[in-house]
């Protein structure tokens, strides 16, 4: 199985997590499958709760116990990760997974100097002097655009400002050359002019460097902007996986579909917005079928009975019945191909 | 106008003191002032929408809160139907019924000890609303109805709903003692976008119901957009530009509006590449000289690092705003902003 050329740069397959209660095991993601190739930047989206933070945390192993992984698989690279010690993780973290979260705050140390962090981690990944491994730093602060890098390696984070500090987290998460970088909200915290800005390093730096991102956010317009491939998460699960502009324009499923619609634009105005009625099942409520079925226009018995695979849709793969040859065009007035997902009709 | 205003603002404004350490206070070191709002005026009509949007401390949430009265204001005067209510002492009850505010997150908002019946019967209660207990009940369950909630809701508590419900449930508490205008403070930024959508819809479909005034405060222009009939954009305390919605978003003016509209990631901008804008927003503890956006401003010359510009009419009608700039017509033409890629 080892370094296949079709094989994906990150392959994911069927990955459960879950968390032991009292009441019993609760399980978070229920077998989610998604890939990422080499330099593409895979938009990784959801409302809250719909496990996309879990999923990244749960590739890199840094999963808070008492969660755990429960099943499927983690390769990287051609090789299988998620049963690796915690020394091997380490390794492959900063060095060949670069992780970027949302509040830089959080993870960079109060107590020292950017430089002190960024020679710290170049030189614990690669075989670097400390003269070259400072240079090194420089050059990086300079690429994530922090006027006058050189001289501010002596500064503290306190001293930066949010999208400054944010540059530092993106250098750090850079600085060992990694194939792949996990974005986990990396603009949420920022206002909306700074985030443009994080945005465009982000992009310009991984085409550059030829890394490969798994951008985790909730922020459809970031995800139109800069992500080449898009997989929808809903209760747990990937229900669509297709290229942003498909995904975007011309979603399969139904949610995505409807959450599309009802995000407003700044380009167009329109009376109501489309609304998907409900909300999200929590976890451990998740119903048997199709988690969307209580929600979905389309439904059938068939999405209540059983829970729908990943299916060719029109343009992109979702995990709908209406893409299998089993969809019942009964129950409506119309078959599926006229009524469509588009019928995400208000609540 | 021929009409009179429901609200009016003139001239408001803000300043906080901050803090000074006593040892630096004994050497003699004066105070900071953070200027939250510097002067801003404004008028909305009956039913209208204004929308005043900014990035994060630009001021924009204060501008709510004191025209709720929860400040006081450092000058300026603020009016409702005529009636000046600047002052603490003018909140007549009868006033104060007339304005609620909706807050960003429901979860702080609601008594989490109190049952949701009591919440929303409590301002009817206040102001002697309902004649008796029944009737109170009565209004109570209406009001759940008309949010989208059942009569039954009100047995629970708040940690009894989601989100989007517990929005809900603010609503109905700020639609109970039957105002004319609410103040609406990021409603929806702490909501997923398809209960967003859901609470967006519902507080349009009151305002056509009820005849409501919304002003409504927020970060994001594509929510404004599909909010608002008019919209101030502020910056580091000010109005930088106000405008009908359909005017702004076709034609922006203030270079400062046009950045907004540039940087705001939309799902129309699938797979293009944008210029990102420099600079980020200066510390208002220590505003810039002049026009407060001018270091971030291309078009920005000596007159604008030295002059403060005022909120001026712009040559074409309807539209306010304060830049040199744009004043000496040295701007190029507004790019037709979001709403060319429909």
């Amino acid at each position: 199985m080892n370094g296949g050329a079709a094989r994906p740069l990150l392959d994911v397959r069927d990955l459960k997590v879950g968390l032991p209660t009292r009441r019993g095991f609760l399980p978070i993601l229920n077998g989610v499958d998604l890939h990422v190739k080499e330099g593409e930047v895979l938009g990784v989206v959801g409302e809250s709760g719909a496990g996309k933070s879990i999923t990244g945390l749960a590739v890199i192993g840094l999963l808070e116990p008492p969660a755990r992984v429960d099943g499927g698989e983690v390769w990287f690279e051609g090789e299988r990760i998620d049963g690796l010690s915690g020394d091997a993780l380490r390794r492959i973290r900063g060095a060949r997974i670069g992780v970027i979260f949302q509040d830089p705050l959080t993870s960079l140390n109060p107590l020292y100097t950017i430089g002190r962090q960024l020679t710290e981690t170049i030189r614990t990944h690669m075989d670097m002097g400390a003269d070259a491994a400072e240079r090194r730093a420089g050059e990086l602060l300079d690429e994530v655009g922090i006027p006058a890098a050189a001289s501010r390696l002596g500064a503290y984070p306190h001293e930066f400002s949010g999208g400054m500090r944010q540059r530092v987290v993106i250098a750090l998460a850079l600085c060992a050359n990694p194939r792949l970088i996990i974005a986990d909200e990396p603009t949420t915290a920022l206002d909306v002019s700074i985030q443009a800005q994080i945005i465009g390093v982000l992009k310009r730096l991984c085409r550059e460097h030829g890394t490969a991102v798994m951008l985790i956010t909730h922020d459809m317009g970031v995800i139109a902007e800069t992500a080449d491939r898009v997989a929808v998460m809903y209760a747990g699960r990937v229900i669509e996986d297709g290229t942003v502009a498909e995904v975007v324009r011309n979603a399969s499923h139904p949610y995505s579909h409807g959450l599309m619609g009802s995000i407003p634009t700044i380009g167009e105005r329109v009376g109501r917005l489309p609304q998907i009625r409900g909300a999200m099942p929590r976890v451990g409520a998740v119903p048997d079928g199709c988690a969307f079925a209580p929600r979905c226009p389309e439904v059938r018995d068939l999405c209540r009975a059983e829970r729908p695979t990943m299916m060719g849709g029109r343009t992109t793969s979702a995990a709908c019945w209406q893409y299998s040859p089993r969809w019942p065009d009964t129950a409506g007035a119309t078959g599926p191909e006229e009524a469509g997902p588009g019928a995400a009709a208000d609540g | 106008m021929a009409e009179m205003p429901l609200l009016q603002v003139e001239n408001l404004a803000v300043h906080f003191c901050l803090p000074v350490p006593v040892a630096e206070r004994a050497m003699g070191r004066k105070p900071k002032v953070l200027k939250a709002v510097d002067g801003v005026s404004f008028a909305i009509g009956k039913g209208v929408t204004l929308s005043v949007v900014g990035e994060s401390g630009c001021g924009k949430s204060t501008v709510a809160r004191l025209i709720a009265g929860l400040y006081r204001p450092t000058r300026g005067r603020v009016a409702i139907d005529g009636h000046d209510v600047t002052a603490a002492k003018d909140r007549t009850r009868a006033i104060r019924r007339r304005l609620t505010m909706i807050f960003q997150d429901p979860q702080a908002s609601l008594n989490p000890r109190w049952r949701v019946r009591d919440i929303i019967a409590e301002p009817i209660k206040a102001f002697g609303i309902a004649g008796d207990a029944r009737e109170t009940g009565r209004q109570v369950d209406g009001l759940l109805e008309q949010v989208g909630l059942a009569g039954a809701d009100g047995e629970k508590f708040p940690h009894e709903f989601s989100g989007g419900q517990r929005q809900r449930i603010s609503i109905a508490r700020a639609l109970a003692s039957k105002p004319d205008l609410i103040l609406c403070d990021e409603p929806t930024s702490a909501l997923d976008v398809s209960v967003q959508a859901q609470i967006l819809n519902l507080m349009r479909d009151l305002q056509d119901e009820l005849g409501l005034t919304y002003l409504f405060i927020s970060h994001d222009l594509a929510v404004v957009n599909h909010m608002s009939d008019r919209i101030a954009v502020m910056y580091l305390g000010r109005f930088v530009e106000v405008a009908d919605a359909a005017a702004l978003f076709a034609a922006p003016q203030h270079p400062y509006t046009r950045l907004l509209l540039e940087t705001i990631p939309d799902l129309g901008m699938t797979g293009r590449d944008r210029e990102a804008v420099a600079g980020e927003v200066p510390s208002p503890i220590d505003p810039p000289s002049g026009c407060a956006f001018h270091p971030r401003c291309p078009y920005a010359d000596k007159r604008c690092r030295t002059e403060r510009p005022e909120l001026r009419e712009a040559h074409s009608g309807g539209v306010a705003v304060a830049c040199h700039a744009v004043e000496e017509e040295r701007l190029p033409p507004a790019p037709a902003g979001g709403a060319a890629d429909g």
